[in-house]
């Protein structure tokens, strides 16, 4: 009985609708999270895995020694490299590619790496207009490397004493 | 035997093992592992790593189990708390001057110190003080060092000292001072110095050849075998995406055991050669074009039928595998064609119908370890067959009598019983008066076809020594007759000699030709008298000597460089040059095939075909194909039987190289061939010695590194001090009375060849003869390997 007058109540007040609206009102009220993407971006993880790069050292010589730990690491097989003796008798690759059609962006290459050579950067906006582009080569990572090192650099220093 | 098997205990199992030795090698054969760097099943035991210490009972201290003999109820624990805490601190030990540069290191990925330190190693080391740095050495073309790396295992040392019978490395300074190194700057020199790369567990001695182009994980690895020489060496060829990186020996005790000569492991290094070969080339009006396979074929086959068949003729490589050589004698002679050889260096082959079915060792390889007494004659067998000298070197130092007469002291890394050196024709003699000292000690008379040979002959004491010692050693004698015995101009007599030497002591004759598949070609018809399976042939052709000597009108060459590979390389050449028609199938090209020849056919080298190859003691070794050939390059046989086909000639249906053997093998049991006989008859033969030449003469072998066109590209191999050796040698007394010493050039004159090279005063070259190595550029322009010769100051 008592069921039935608190049902009668409730639909001729419209009960259910202001329990909608407070909802309504609470986050109409409340501090908006909304990323206003492109033109604002959220806060990236220092670990997070983007675009590859190959590092150098600050006298610019590459820090990649050819040791192809991240070539059997990749479970890809995403990473190609040639290496030889160098005239200055230092083990150096002749060619570093790596596919990025079969790149997974697992980040193992980076975590085998002995000499934080091979690394992912925070770039994740990139785009290839023609067959082939996909293939990152040495000189091509290299570049970025170059132009990114600040950046790199940055997040390994804040993730040093987790390594 | 069972007196000499003792029972022990390991870890709870029980084990047996012959009395006296050692624990490691029982533990191995019952698979226990035990941890391992110093200790080397072939070498001696130095325990000086002490890796494998073991806990033994009632031992008060570990033991190295690579030292402790076993013994009867002996109880051992290999992975008690006791012996891990023993490894592990020893493991400690090895890596605090270790640099841990595994990244960089050629032996990441198969490093017994990385494998090991997986197993006993700290994660964390507790030194933090400085690490020993070691200068790197130089020691050749051949081997990398990064001493820092080594910790002292002395195998490379003791290998030198056992193996190889050169003290070439050795370790200087104690303690943390220790060094292993050449004691002076210098090469090493040794031609089975290569093993030292698979002998170093670290990565201390590494393959420089191919540093730093590949990892070890990365490497598929396939079994080949070694044609460069007779003894037929079990490899590992290892290739990266098709290609050929590196050279390693395959175990086999009957032939190679572990080791493999450098000539062997580094040959491959010529397989990426610019000289390469890589599309069918015709000449076409004068100018060479890239062309298809068909036309390419179709041109060969237009071109010798064209000609005469009978005043054609092939030169066929001894290297070339059986099926190659077995397919090139079916096409040669379907088409009508039976001038065609192998001995390429022979040059007396008038007992060739008396020769045995395939030139043999006469035993075993391993029968030669056992040896009675063993007389080598013309055979410089460290630098021809290393590791059959290795054999003999290990016999000899079993004091077994090794004896050798030879054209030049070789200066053999073993001591040999007797010896004597003398001029090509004082051999005949010397084996002569070795023959008639035996007849004499056994009271017989002499064989009525060498009676003319014998009137003259008085054996002196050295003779009747090394006759004492065959007639001593009985039926576990031989007399192998060495490369250059083949090579001499009086082959036939020397074989007939040795023959009766054999027939009277009961030693065993045999033979070490040139070449890995020498006994294959005999097999499979490459010579000219003989079909496959050694049947005689009624019209038989012109053996190589006469081929070169009175022209070719149309010239197939498989695999051969007249130039280099033929005994006399001007007439070689020249009846190259004045063919009608030449049709080369050849992996490499030169500028005198694009000069003579008019089709050339690229053909996959040795480790690019699958084929059999057959060693001198008669062991049939099948392969399959181990790099990618580059290009449109075909493995020769089947290009061989595509000619076949083109040719309209039935039977050339093979789908595989092993069908080819099958077809083979079914002639050889047709033909009833069971067991092989060496002796060549004597009956109905006259011998006569000829008379002594006058003069210079000239004595010659084949050079180390210049046995095949695959060798002599091997850049490598090509910078060792052994192959820039290109010089005329001579001895002291006959410089002086040449009126040459302290010439540094001198012109060498062989009837009206000339060529001028470096002279060299050489005491181990006997007297009235200039030592004139073959199969290089340096005499390439010059006449036979034996026979008069003249030099002239510049």
């Amino acid at each position: 009985m008592s069921t039935a007058i608190r049902q009668f109540f409730k639909t001729f007040l419209l009960w259910e609708l202001l329990l909608g609206l407070k909802l309504t009102g609470r986050h109409f009220f409340a501090r908006k999270i909304t990323v206003q993407y492109p033109d604002e971006t959220t806060p990236i993880s220092p670990r997070f895995r983007g675009l590859h790069a190959l590092r150098r050292y600050p006298n610019g010589e590459e820090r990649c020694i050819a040791c192809k730990l991240c070539e059997a690491v990749c479970p890809a097989l995403a990473i190609t490299i040639e290496s030889e003796q160098r005239d200055d008798g230092t083990r150096r690759t002749t060619r570093y590619d790596i596919d990025l059609f079969k790149c997974i962006f697992c980040g193992f290459c980076e975590e085998a790496c002995p000499v934080d050579s091979i690394v992912e950067t925070h770039i994740m906006h990139y785009h290839f207009e023609n067959r082939g582009e996909q293939i990152m080569t040495k000189d091509k990572l290299l570049a970025i490397g170059d132009k990114n090192e600040a950046q790199i650099a940055a997040a390994r220093a804040v993730d040093a004493p987790y390594r | 035997m069972s007196d000499d098997l003792v029972n022990f205990e390991v870890n709870g199992i029980p084990l047996q093992a012959r009395k006296g030795s050692m624990l490691i090698a029982a533990t191995d054969a019952a698979g226990i592992r035990i941890p391992r760097f110093c200790y080397h099943e072939k070498l001696s035991v130095a325990a000086n790593c002490r890796m494998c210490l073991v806990e033994v009972e009632r031992a008060p201290k570990p033991m190295p189990a690579c030292a402790t003999p076993v013994a009867e109820g002996m109880k051992v624990y290999t992975r008690s708390p006791k012996a891990l805490a023993a490894q592990k601190a020893v493991m400690e030990f090895l890596l605090i001057n270790h640099p841990l540069d595994c990244p960089v290191c050629d032996q990441g990925g198969e490093c017994e110190l990385q494998d090991v330190s997986m197993g006993y190693g700290e994660d964390l080391s507790r030194y933090s003080e400085a690490k020993r740095v070691v200068r790197d050495k130089d020691i050749g073309p051949l081997i990398a060092t990064e001493m820092t790396r080594c910790i002292h295992c002395t195998r490379c040392v003791r290998f030198g000292e056992e193996i190889a019978g050169m003290r070439e490395l050795g370790a200087t300074g104690r303690g943390e001072r220790m060094e292993i190194g050449t004691f002076i700057q210098r090469t090493v020199v040794s031609e089975l110095s290569g093993n030292v790369i698979d002998l170093c567990p670290v990565g201390a001695l590494t393959a420089k050849p191919s540093r730093f182009t590949y990892r070890a994980w990365e490497l598929i690895q396939h079994p080949t075998i070694s044609p460069h020489d007779c003894v037929g060496s079990n490899l590992f060829l290892h290739s990266y995406n098709g290609q050929a990186k590196r050279v390693v020996p395959r175990r086999n005790d009957g032939v190679n055991e572990t080791w493999i000569a450098d000539r062997d492991r580094f040959s491959y290094a010529g397989l990426q050669s610019e000289d390469r070969l890589t599309t069918p080339m015709i000449r076409d009006k004068g100018e060479w074009v890239s062309t298809d396979w068909e036309t390419a074929m179709a041109r060969a086959v237009e071109g010798l039928r064209a000609l005469p068949a009978a005043e054609s003729g092939a030169l066929l490589s001894p290297q070339s595998s059986l099926e190659e050589l077995y397919l090139a004698q079916q096409w040669l002679r379907g088409l009508g064609i039976q001038s065609l050889d192998h001995r390429l260096r022979q040059t007396d082959f008038s007992d060739q119908d008396q020769a045995p079915l395939f030139p043999y060792l006469g035993s075993s390889l391993e029968d030669l370890d056992e040896t009675g007494g063993l007389l080598l004659v013309g055979g410089n067998v460290r630098k021809e067959q290393p590791l059959l000298a290795h054999r003999l070197r290990r016999a000899a130092l079993r004091g077994r009598p090794v004896m050798a007469i030879n054209p030049r002291d070789f200066g053999f890394h073993f001591p040999l019983a007797h010896q004597r050196v003398t001029d090509p024709h004082g051999m005949l003699t010397a084996l002569a008066g070795v023959l008639q000292a035996a007849l004499t000690r056994k009271g017989q008379s002499a064989p009525a076809a060498l009676a003319d040979v014998l009137k003259a002959i008085k054996p002196d004491a050295v003779d009747t020594a090394m006759a004492e010692v065959l007639v001593q050693a009985g039926a576990q004698g031989h007399v192998l007759l060495g490369t250059q015995a083949m090579h001499h101009p009086q082959f036939a007599l020397l074989g007939a000699l040795a023959g009766a030497l054999c027939e009277i002591t009961g030693a065993r004759q045999g033979y070490l030709p040139e070449g890995g598949n020498a006994a294959g070609a005999w097999l499979a018809g490459a010579v000219p008298h003989r079909g496959a399976a050694g049947v005689a042939l009624q019209a038989g052709g012109r053996h190589v000597r006469s081929m070169l000597a009175d022209g070719i009108k149309a010239c197939v060459l498989l695999n051969v460089e007249p130039e280099l590979d033929c005994d006399n390389p001007a007439q070689a050449l020249r009846a190259v040059q004045e063919a009608e028609f030449v049709v080369a199938m050849t992996p490499f090209v030169t500028d005198s095939l694009r000069r003579h020849a008019h089709v050339l056919l690229p053909i996959a080298t040795f480790a690019e075909t699958s084929g059999t190859w057959v060693n001198v003691e008669g062991r049939w070794q099948s392969v399959p194909g181990a790099a990618t050939p580059p290009g449109d390059t075909r493995p020769a046989w089947k290009v061989l039987r595509v000619l076949g086909n083109m040719s309209d000639l039935s039977g050339f249906e093979y789908l595989s190289s092993e069908e080819v053997r099958d077809e083979l093998k079914v002639r050889l049991a047709e033909a009833g061939v069971t067991g092989f006989e060496n002796r060549v008859p004597l009956e109905g033969r006259a011998l006569a010695l000829p008379p002594r030449p006058a003069g210079l003469q000239r004595v010659s072998a084949t050079a180390m590194y210049g046995v095949d066109s695959l060798v002599r590209r091997s850049l490598p191999l090509q910078q060792t001090p052994e192959a820039r050796d290109g010089a005329a040698r001579l001895n002291e007394v006959e410089a002086r009375s040449q009126d040459l010493l302290g010439a540094e050039e001198v012109v060498v004159r062989q009837g009206k060849l000339t060529a001028r090279m470096g002279l060299v005063i050489d005491d181990t070259v006997p007297a009235g003869c200039v030592w004139l190595p073959g199969g290089i550029t340096e005499t390439s322009t010059l006449g036979p390997a034996y026979g008069p010769v003249e030099l002239h100051k510049v």
